[in-house]
């Protein structure tokens, strides 16, 4: 490890300087014992390699903020990294259970989880407080519920405004989520970070800019003339983003739309695994201690399965951003404008 | 073309789907997940209500897949869609905002005034089991005009006079706490057994429809309350040749889900 908590470098400035790191140093910078850390994609896009790389360097005490906790949340929890964690839904998709999840909170084995329940919405909320640097967000849901008993973090405020019938409603609000880092995947990015998503793009944006460091994993870095020849694709701008990694496949056994897609099998497999402590024990040995990167996960996934994750071509439509037909101005032509 | 004859070797999901699908008539906007509702929707969309739209928890509205998606994030649900949207629209403009008229929810119990488990079995602080959570099931119940309910399973486990915890809760709930009530809650519950239905604010679910041979003595015995029994309770019709047609060689040819 080289840099320490207390060497924390300032929010990145909007330049065009080079952001792109190896997944090990961007993790080894960005993520230090007992952080917050928010892991994004739902179910799309998830940075799964980044976990496995928390799990390799041994991060401890971490509090991980994920809406849909599933395979990669399970995974880092059996490898012992997790203290916290803040969710709305703990479950494998709809392709099983999360054993380690559930023994942690069922019986506390190997110890207890300090769980934060929350619904779809609430996280949502939560994100786009901390996005904003709000005290709270307003929403229509837990009148009735049991869950504000249960957390903190559903408390009634009054509005202040009058509605239609002079009455003054009464509405639940969420606090801010602002993690020390977050951490999301998307298709593509230049060296500064800029970043174009497409397919489903969940809560990244929202993740990043609540975030107080912002790791993005990319399938792959590209020109500047790519970002550039389609500037609303750019889902989240350089001055959200610290670190860019280029991991390709980093998302198994989620998917990335375009590059490669879901491993079902894996997803079902996964009940079994982790539904055996010896079992997953074993899984956690051979595919994460086991590998040093995620160069070496795949190519032990190895090509017929990686074969079977491709996906064919269905290409956009092309829009005409437009340019201006006057002849463009050039540098001299300013100076002699300005005098 | 296979030749159905009606109700013959009907399974338990088929004639959920089926009973679920003729609930739609008259809806439009749908917000599901995957699996039996997807099934209903599309049968729905084939047979009784031609402009039913589904919008998936995951942010894709209007999908045109070209593969039967395994999850609400399938690819296929992707490619081709009318729209995908991000989780602050989906959530907070289209299903807080009021766009959704039939919410699809499952859930591990249900109690009379339609109020939903879907947390924990045993005690919350040390449950005997952990359940996924809300996902997004506490905004379906207090947002859209109302809610299906699809339980396979209809035993006095799930069907309960006492929740272990109140997950997502119904208008009745809400408003004794004092909140505001925008939709009906819980109007339909799909069962093995049969159909459970309720009007709205103040009305508890009442037996409307039995499955055929299924008695309503059965019913009550597995029901965790003392359940009201509609005065014009029907039997509920067998599914039709045709829809065991488009479900079996349409929507679901290799039975991902018509298990």
């Amino acid at each position: 490890m080289t840099i320490q908590a207390s060497a924390t470098p300032p929010k990145a400035a909007p330049t065009t300087k080079d952001k792109t790191l190896s997944m090990k140093e961007a993790i080894s910078r960005y993520v230090h014992d007992g952080d917050v850390v928010a892991i994004e994609g739902f179910t799309h896009a998830i940075p799964t390699a980044a976990g496995h790389e928390i799990i390799r360097q041994r991060r401890k005490n971490l509090t991980l903020v994920r809406m849909t906790a599933d395979i990669v949340a399970d995974q880092m929890l059996a490898g012992g990294c997790i203290a916290t964690l803040v969710s709305s839904f703990v479950g494998n998709s709809s392709a099983g259970s999360l054993g380690e999840i559930r023994r942690r909170i069922e019986r506390a084995d190997p110890e207890p989880l300090d769980y934060q329940e929350y619904s779809h919405y609430g996280m949502i909320c939560r994100y786009l407080a901390g996005a904003q640097r709000l005290p709270f967000y307003p929403l229509r849901s837990y009148f009735g519920s049991d869950l504000p008993r249960i957390q903190q973090g559903m408390r009634k405020v009054t509005s202040p405004f009058p509605d239609d019938d002079g009455a003054f409603e009464e509405i639940y609000v969420v606090p801010p989520i602002n993690p020390d880092v977050a951490i999301v995947h998307a298709q593509r990015a230049d060296r500064s970070g800029n970043v174009q998503m497409w397919g489903l793009t969940g809560i990244q944006a929202e993740a990043v800019f609540s975030a107080k460091r912002a790791i993005v994993v990319v399938e792959e870095v590209v020109d500047d003339d790519v970002i550039r020849a389609d500037p609303n694709r750019t889902v989240i701008p350089a001055l959200a983003v610290d670190a860019v990694v280029e991991c390709p496949g980093a998302t198994h056994p989620s998917f990335s739309q375009g590059y490669s897609d879901r491993d079902n099998d894996f997803y079902r497999a996964w009940s079994g695994i982790s539904g055996d402590k010896t079992l997953l024990s074993a899984w956690m040995e051979e595919w994460i201690y086991g590998t040093a990167d995620h160069t070496e996960y795949l190519a032990k996934l190895g090509s017929s399965t990686l074969s079977r994750l491709g996906v064919g071509q269905a290409l956009s439509g092309r829009i005409n951003y437009g340019t201006r037909l006057e002849p463009a101005l050039d540098a001299d032509d300013h100076v002699k404008e300005s005098k | 073309m296979t030749s159905v004859a009606e109700g013959v070797g009907v399974t338990a999901t088929e004639l959920l789907t089926v009973v679920a699908s003729r609930e739609l008539a008259g809806r439009h906007t749908v917000f599901a997940g995957i699996g039996l509702p997807t099934l209903a929707v599309s049968l729905a969309s084939m047979t009784t209500e031609p402009n039913l739209e589904i919008v998936y928890e995951s942010g894709v509205c209007g999908a045109h897949p070209s593969h039967l998606p395994e999850t609400i994030a399938d690819s296929v649900l992707i490619t081709g869609a009318e729209a995908v949207l991000s989780m602050p629209v989906l959530f907070g403009y289209v299903l807080q905002g009021g766009h959704i008229d039939v919410g699809f929810l499952g859930a591990a119990q249900i109690d009379r005034w339609g109020n939903l488990n879907s947390s924990v079995i045993g005690p919350w602080e040390n449950p005997k089991v952990r359940l996924p959570g809300s996902g997004g099931a506490v905004e379906v119940a207090a947002n859209s005009k109302e809610v299906f309910v699809v339980m396979r399973r209809h035993d006095a486990r799930t069907f309960v006079e006492s929740l272990d915890f109140c997950t997502s809760p119904g208008p009745d709930r809400a408003l004794a706490e004092g909140g505001r009530v925008r939709g009906a809650g819980v109007t339909k519950v799909v069962t093995e057994l049969g159909i459970l239905t309720r009007s709205g604010v103040h009305d508890e679910l009442k037996l409307s429809a039995v499955h055929e041979g299924v008695s309503v003595d059965h019913v009550l015995a597995n029901t965790g309350w003392d359940l009201k029994v509609a005065e014009d309770l029907r039997v509920t019709p067998a599914p039709t040749a045709e829809e065991l047609r488009l479900l079996r060689t349409e929507i679901d040819p290799r039975r991902v889900y018509l298990r």
